[in-house]
């Protein structure tokens, strides 16, 4: 298939073009950073219709010599969130960033970021993965710090010194992996740890993998560092490295070498820590949360608890349990980068982050306002909105699995969560307004085409899950994306078989 | 031979140790750099043999042999793409440390504590 390629080379060249354009006006930049982002949309919604598994030869190089993209369910879905978000975060800059005056700077090291998220969702070949997987943490590294005031800063290095020891983990299990197999495509790895006998190696390997993907995904006992650096990016970024960053870098890529290559069997009865380590992100992300002033640091220790619940959903290893893992990985990112948005909205407003300076901010933010309800009871998994589906479902594959505690953990953790963002709720735009906020305006027209794309996308998802009652298949979502995806991960090492000649 | 992995193991750990422990950004940054050099480390060592030669084939070289006495060039060309890697890092650290200096007077990490738990 000849467009895959494009994925990776229009963002990396646009980074170019767009860093060369450090003196043109504003607008030109703009424009150059949206259409890029409108093409690679347009692009991953073509591809939505692929059946089966496509590859392309990078320079001609067969498998397992050279490096091959790899296009199948899983990545058609992922492609698909990542470059939707992306978009919008693009539309959303265009207003936002206008306090900045390096917007053209801005918006390369967004392309850049985005060339690595695409790269590490199509790469079949393991240490190309860990490149990219560098590529977009560089660029996010940069991101965080661009405000360059203390705080940013601080939480920058903080980020970087974390995150770039979990890309070292990874390197290392790399290495390990090419010292006991002698190859490094992924399908080539797969089908030679399938073939040998003991598991000691690959489980120590394993075991490296999940530190290092866990410390990029920010699950708990290596989470410090998100909440320090997500609320200090600015907006859109936030809602990027929320929405999508952690979840490409950590769950998906975490899926595909565990699942596809490592293969769940050898790791045994091991697996099992995946289910505590979910439980305990939900948790102690909620708890943290709970007690946030900060909107964005309270947005951020939610992540923490979102991507527990995906974690859990994951570990439990079996056909529902996958699904509802990407259902809640979807619409996480889908309400995630809304909340964002909301929570950049408001401080393009009013000029702070801190929830007890505001109040009553919906009656001069109409669209800000009705976005965050919207937003909020996703979250907090109230129907007919989208994060109820997903909650359910992982709460059902809880059960269906006989995980009885983990489902009431999973009930709990979710009333937690309808707690802190009702406090947001009220603290921030309920109520009276505050004095000193009396002669605020709603935001520009970018940034609330950005909030009602995103809360719609929040409904209809959810509209579109009620179909799910009469069975799976008849929701379009479950049918067309969910459900190709989590074949992908059913079918493990079968991974080999669709990317191998022969 | 089985001594110089526990050595490059004993040079990550340090790396590691450097990171957790110290409280200086100049030296959290060398911890850093020792790290990243205990896995480049490791990753040459997957493909060094002791008196391999160059791995470029002459006309007329038997195969077998060849492949007996070459080094693995593969790792090779991937640390290379590593240390780069390594080095686009350590240079953004620097560069933020530069930053951080200059707003606070200090390396010290516990007097820049700005953001809370």
């Amino acid at each position: 298939m000849q467009i895959l390629p494009l994925f990776i080379a229009i963002p990396m060249g646009a980074a170019f073009v767009l860093a060369m354009l450090l003196k043109a006006r504003h607008s030109v930049v703009d424009i150059l950073a949206n259409v890029v982002t409108a093409v690679l949309l347009a692009l991953s919604i073509t591809l939505i219709m692929t059946k089966g598994t496509i590859t392309y030869e990078m320079g001609r190089w067969a498998p397992p010599l050279g490096i091959v993209l790899v296009l199948d369910g899983l990545t058609v879905l992922m492609l698909l969130i990542v470059n939707l978000i992306a978009f919008l975060a693009t539309i959303f800059s265009i207003s936002y960033m206008e306090r900045f005056t390096a917007k053209a700077k801005f918006y390369s090291m967004f392309m850049l970021m985005l060339t690595g998220l695409n790269g590490v969702i199509l790469t079949g070949d393991i240490f190309n993965m860990f490149v990219f997987l560098e590529i977009a943490s560089i660029a996010s590294y940069v991101l965080v710090a661009f405000g360059t005031e203390d705080e940013e800063l601080e939480a920058s290095f903080k980020y970087m010194v974390i995150s770039s020891v979990g890309g070292l983990f990874i390197l290392l299990s790399i290495a390990l992996l090419y010292a006991m197999t002698g190859t490094l495509n992924m399908a080539h790895l797969s089908q030679i740890i399938s073939s040998q006998k003991s598991g000691i190696g690959f489980l120590f390997t394993a075991a490296l993998m999940i530190t290092g993907f866990a410390i990029k995904a920010a699950i708990v006992p290596f989470h410090a560092w998100l909440p320090d650096a997500h609320p200090s990016a600015p907006s859109p970024v936030s809602a990027m490295l929320s929405g999508v960053f952690i979840k490409t870098l950590g769950i998906y890529a975490m899926m595909r070498v565990l699942v596809n290559v490592i293969g769940i069997s050898i790791l045994g009865r091991a697996w099992g820590i995946m289910l505590v380590l979910g439980a305990v992100s939900m948790v102690i992300g909620a708890l943290l949360g709970l007690g946030q002033k900060d909107y964005k640091r309270l947005l951020a220790y939610s992540s923490v608890s979102q991507v527990g619940y995906i974690i859990l959903a994951f570990g439990l290893g079996t056909p529902l349990g996958y699904l509802a893992a990407l259902f809640h990985l979807t619409n996480h990112a889908v309400f995630k980068a809304l909340m964002f948005f909301n929570a950049g909205a408001v401080e393009y407003a009013t000029g702070t982050r801190d929830l007890e300076k505001m109040g009553g901010l919906s009656e001069k933010m109409p669209v800000t306002g009705i976005t965050s309800v919207v937003g909020t009871l996703s979250i907090s998994g109230v129907p007919p909105f989208n994060g109820f589906w997903s909650k359910l479902l992982i709460i059902i594959a809880c059960i269906q699995a006989g995980r009885f505690s983990y489902a009431v953990i999973a009930i709990l953790v979710s009333v937690l969560t309808l707690a802190y963002f009702l406090k947001v709720q009220r603290l921030a735009f309920f109520g009276k307004i505050k004095e000193t906020l009396s002669n605020i305006k709603e935001v520009p027209v970018p940034m609330r085409v950005s909030l009602i794309v995103l809360a719609v996308l929040c409904l209809v998802i959810g509209l579109d899950a009620f179909r799910i009652v009469q069975g799976m298949d008849s929701s379009w979502l479950v049918r067309v994306l969910l459900n190709p995806a989590k074949e992908v991960l059913v079918n493990g090492t079968g991974y080999v078989s669709s990317i191998l000649p022969k | 031979m089985m001594l110089i992995y526990v050595l490059c193991m004993i040079l990550f750990a340090i790396g590691i140790y450097g990171i957790v422990v110290k409280k200086n950004l100049v030296k959290i940054i060398i911890s850093f750099c020792i790290l990243d050099y205990a896995v480049n480390l490791f990753f040459i060592l997957i493909g060094y043999k002791k008196d391999g030669i160059a791995p470029i084939m002459m006309p007329g070289q038997d195969k077998a042999q060849f492949v007996a006495q070459t080094v693995d060039p593969l790792p090779q060309a991937l640390v290379l793409t590593s240390i780069v890697i390594g080095l686009g890092i350590t240079i953004l650290m620097v560069a933020i440390a530069i930053r951080l200096y200059d707003k606070y007077g200090t390396f010290d990490v516990m007097k820049m504590r700005k953001l809370k738990g």
